[in-house]
């Protein structure tokens, strides 16, 4: 016995190194599952603070595009509501008056207060969580496309999963063709993702819009993604290798809408219910 | 006393320093700069290693908080440090070193330190771009990535000391 006290005070620098790598082995599997450590995140009230403040200062810079851009979008929407409109009344289709049905989807707005795109796995801050009815797993966009998903909430705050990750797939559509894919980044331009999983028979074109699907649980289908900007078909493949430019520019991010899907409990539900039988 | 003082307060000037400013600072998607290795690289030859493993692992799990990359930046500066202790037998001066000697710029000079942070410094982004990667998948990129970060911030550190050593 004593001889091991001595063995491990001997070596006692090697094995706290042990320890420590084991700590942090231990906490880099736990943040990379679903809901990672609760509190060593920007989303802890004094981190988060600090990056609210120097946030401010960089807003501040930024003001008069942030602006424009949010004007822009008011214009955009507007717009099309009033096209929505003139179209029901021209058709004389029945507007659907069920209340569920109409607020299916709430959208939250939120600001950026710490971004990263340099990262593999990069992480956004927002201002607003638990307090405000943010959850896990709800989906974030902003006016030019999809953005993430919410990882972690504290009470004020909340940190997303970046689309920029290499972690992260995200099942997509071609709008024009209507065959389904997924989209990954690959770590290395905060321009670009790659489209997987597009069979040979499909006629992929440059420009193509690519808006996500239904059949993620996250987001709402048809929201922009961005366009194809690279195709390429190697002889033996079984799918393209394709490029898609994305429509948001991560760089920028300042204010982003996040996603509350109202019906998703009662649909998971169900979906759960046949999954069992 | 005022040295501790002074080491306490020059981490979370550091670790701040790094959050705020030098998280933004990336060339060409590339280059990455660590400043806040400055504080583990400068620390009295003679600081016991257990301790100075305890202070890394804390910077840099304070790193990872902003960073939201949970045990990444603690893991790499604690393998960095660990490996410091041995490094610095390796490469004692004529003569050893003086006691309560820093291996600083100051006291060893340009050449010195080059040699002293340069591996420390590569080891310690190896490590971080590796893991962060989650293995070899990106391989070449994450290696051109490791390299240009070294560059980067060796020049930062130097530079760093250059401009406010004592």
């Amino acid at each position: 016995m004593e001889r091991l006290f001595l063995f491990i005070y001997q070596y006692r620098s090697f094995f706290t190194f042990l320890v420590f790598q084991i700590i942090c082995v231990w906490l880099l599997v736990q943040n990379n599952q679903y809901q990672g450590a609760k509190f060593f995140n920007s989303a802890n009230g004094l981190a988060a603070t600090i990056n609210n403040t120097s946030q401010n200062f960089r807003d501040f810079l930024s003001l008069r595009e942030t602006n424009q851009r949010l004007s822009e979008e008011n214009a955009y929407l507007k717009r099309k509501l009033e096209q929505r409109n003139q179209s029901l009344y021209t058709l004389n289709v029945r507007e659907i008056n069920d209340p569920v049905l109409i607020n299916r989807f709430d959208f939250l707005s939120a600001r950026v207060i710490n971004n990263s795109v340099h990262q593999f796995k990069n992480h956004l801050t927002l201002n607003k969580g638990k307090k405000d009815g943010i959850t896990p797993g709800m989906a974030v966009i902003s006016a030019d496309g999809i953005v993430g998903k919410v990882k972690v909430v504290s009470d004020n705050f909340s940190v997303v999963t970046s689309l920029l990750n290499i972690d992260v797939l995200t099942s997509v559509q071609l709008k024009r063709t209507s065959h389904f894919g997924t989209v990954q980044w690959d770590g290395a331009n905060t321009e670009n993702v790659n489209l997987l999983y597009v069979p040979r028979h499909v006629q992929p074109q440059v420009g193509d819009t690519v808006v996500t699907s239904g059949y993620n649980s996250i987001y709402p289908d048809g929201l922009m993604v961005g366009t194809i900007d690279k195709v390429d078909l190697k002889d033996e493949a079984l799918f393209y290798d394709l490029r898609v430019k994305l429509s948001q520019d991560f760089r920028k991010l300042s204010y982003v809408a996040v996603v509350k899907s109202n019906l998703r409990e009662e649909q998971d539900e169900l979906e759960q219910l046949i999954d069992e039988k | 006393m005022s040295f501790n003082i002074i080491k306490v307060i020059s981490f979370f000037f550091l670790l701040l320093v790094q959050v705020l400013l030098f998280k933004n600072v990336v060339l060409f998607h590339t280059a990455f700069c660590f400043i806040y290795l400055l504080y583990l690289l400068t620390f009295p030859v003679e600081t016991n290693p257990l301790i100075l493993m305890a202070i890394a692992f804390a910077m840099g799990l304070g790193i990872d908080i902003f960073y939201d990359s949970v045990g990444l930046h603690a893991m790499s500066s604690v393998f960095m440090v660990y490996l410091r202790g041995y490094w610095l037998n390796r490469i004692t001066p004529q003569g050893g070193y003086d006691r309560n000697s820093m291996p600083t710029l100051a006291v060893n000079g340009v050449q010195w330190f080059i040699v002293y942070a340069l591996p420390l410094v590569f080891v310690h982004h190896l490590v971080l771009f590796f893991v962060e990667a989650g293995g070899a998948m990106y391989f070449w990129f994450t290696l051109f990535k490791v390299v240009m970060s070294t560059l980067f911030t060796l020049a930062a550190l130097v530079i760093a000391q250059l401009l406010f050593s004592r």
